[in-house]
């Protein structure tokens, strides 16, 4: 079987498309590298969606968290305190857990004349479940980085905002966002990898690859227990994941550079790594 | 353990679950919490010792050490770490054995890999299949830490780097002008005096490695996650229990230990930086004076 073979066979095999049956003897090369690099599809589904969703959750949250109003600020801090106290892997057991208590036949809601069923079974799918644990998790740590970013902006930003005459969301809009964005860019950066990370951690926590539909590590680790070779399929895992991270930071790199681009060369804020981020 | 345990008329009522709590099983779900204590008391001062010489390596004149070093220092940053809780106790493992077996068993003539075997004589078998049960789950626990300590060790490694730069360019050149070589330099000047920089990373990176405790369940380590599910679910793998599932009850109960945890050693981190502070020229240390003033 020619390695074109292959990848038309396995190409999408994590989206269920393709051969159905996984290699099982004389795995070569070729299959290894084209089914990991299936699996890659999940990962960047669960990074892409979780991050660009958790990013208005998690502004909304660090507002929330500096606002004055009690009401507001205790249950953002609560929020963020509890997912970012406890480690993912439990979230994702506990999620787990609470969802497959849902009726599996659906929640039937009575509306006077008609009873309308609502589907609940999808929800203890990873495509879902997990993509809520992981958006909820981003979102508090992303919104404890914006947090700090908010207190840090420089209070003669804001005064310039009042003496302009800005105030409510034209002042939010034009000073207040922009620099907290500026701010917690580099924060966010490492938050946005270390999300991405933690994708691989979907299909070895409680939420089952469907029909073997699972992400580039659950793939790298079949082989690495049909072939007992770990010295193949794990490498193969760090390489696909080494790119995807210089992507990330390719694109976020950009979007520094665009935050920053009214102010002088020496005062930019740099893209640094620092491993705070992990979960 | 009581005495109305052996009553079943106490069965529905409320002193029940006392029985139920000190059941055999429950109590060893309550020593795995201890193998989680036990992890992080051996990882913490050997992945600070991993990422200590990481950071070394990576300043080394020697250019081989110096890419190895900084090789090790970056592969955290695009590798998720638990890739290498799957791969370093199986490579591990197969590297000792390997070992093993061209010293143990020197005249055998099949491959070692055979097609999807990895086959060693049973001399070199690790630990040996004749081993007791303690050896075996020993053996599994030490690979597990090797693993948390070389993936931690590359973090911190990270840190001291970081905190090595930070120790202001002053203090060295002023050790130079005192005519110490560059090994005094650094033992005497650099490495105590980056500690306070390293602070708020390393405590950083214990609450990632406490985080990362439940992963143990991965490597086949029978800890608190892997109770949780034994004793919540009404069927497990070795038995059928006659309560329905509880184990978000089970998980609730590990979210709650997780959150103290992190709570109580970022509460201990804050008294330590502020000890460590005092009498420093940062701000940290100039707050303290005022205050005491």
């Amino acid at each position: 079987m020619s390695c074109w073979q292959t990848i038309q066979d396995y190409g999408l095999r994590s989206l269920g498309i393709g051969e159905r049956l996984l290699p099982r003897s004389d795995i070569t090369l070729c299959e290894q590298f084209t089914l990991i690099g299936s699996g890659m599809i999940w990962n960047v589904y669960f990074g892409v969606l979780a991050l660009s969703a958790g990013f208005f959750f998690a502004v909304a949250l660090a507002l929330g968290k500096a606002s004055a109003r009690v009401w507001v600020r205790k249950p953002c801090e609560w929020f963020i305190f509890v997912l970012r106290g406890s480690p993912l892997f439990i979230q994702f057991f506990l999620a787990y857990e609470t969802l497959t208590l849902l009726p599996r036949a659906g929640l039937e809601l009575p509306l006077g004349f008609f009873t309308l069923t609502i589907e609940t079974s999808w929800v203890t799918r990873a495509w879902a479940g997990a993509l809520l644990v992981l958006f909820l998790n981003t979102s508090a740590y992303s919104a404890e980085i914006f947090h700090g970013a908010l207190k840090s902006i420089p209070k003669g930003e804001t005064e310039a905002a009042d003496a302009y005459g800005m105030a409510g969301w034209t002042k939010f809009r034009r000073i207040t966002f922009p620099t907290m964005l500026r701010l917690g860019w580099p924060g966010y950066t490492n938050e946005a990898i270390f999300l991405f990370h933690a994708t691989a951690l979907v299909f070895f926590s409680s939420f089952p690859a469907w029909r073997q539909q699972g992400d580039a590590l659950y793939y790298a680790s079949y082989f690495a227990d049909r072939t007992f070779n770990p010295f193949i399929p794990y490498p193969i895992f760090a390489g696909y994941f080494i790119l995807l991270t210089l992507i990330v930071i390719l694109i976020f790199g950009h979007i520094n550079r665009r935050l920053n681009r009214h102010l002088a060369p020496t005062a930019r804020s740099k893209l640094t790594f620092k491993p705070q981020m992990v979960r | 353990m009581f005495s109305f345990c052996s009553d079943p008329s106490t069965l529905d009522q409320l002193p029940w679950m006392a029985c139920y709590l000190t059941t055999g099983k429950h109590m060893a779900f309550y020593t795995s919490f201890g193998t989680v204590l036990l992890l992080l008391a051996i990882t913490a001062p050997v992945a600070l010792l991993f990422g200590f010489g990481g950071a070394v390596a990576s300043r080394s004149h020697i250019a081989p050490l110096r890419w190895f070093g900084k090789g090790y220092t970056s592969m955290v940053r695009g590798i998720p770490d638990i890739a290498f809780f799957l791969f370093v106790p199986i490579a591990l493992d197969q590297g000792l054995e390997l070992l093993r077996h061209k010293l143990r068993c020197p005249d055998w003539d099949m491959p070692v890999r055979q097609g999807n075997d990895f086959v060693v004589c049973d001399l070199a078998k690790l630990p040996l299949s004749n081993a007791p049960q303690w050896v075996h789950e020993g053996y599994g626990f030490t690979t597990a830490i090797l693993a948390f300590a070389i993936v931690f060790g590359a973090f911190a490694a990270n840190v001291i780097q970081g905190a090595m730069t930070a120790v202001p360019r002053a203090q060295m050149e002023t050790a130079e002008a005192y005519g110490m070589s560059r090994r005094q330099s650094f033992w005497r000047i650099l490495v105590p005096q980056m500690w306070v920089y390293a602070l708020p990373g390393l405590s950083n990176l214990w609450q990632i490695l406490v985080k990362a405790t439940p992963l143990l369940f991965l490597l086949g380590v029978e800890d608190i996650v892997y109770w949780a599910r034994e004793l919540g679910g009404s069927k497990t793998s070795a038995f059928t229990y006659p309560h329905p599932d509880w184990r978000l009850y089970y998980f609730l109960f590990l979210l709650v230990f997780y959150l103290a945890l992190t709570q109580v050693s970022e509460m201990a981190f804050a008294r330590l930086t502020r000890k460590l502070s005092r009498g420093q020229a940062t701000a940290a240390g100039e707050a303290l004076r005022k205050a005491s003033a």
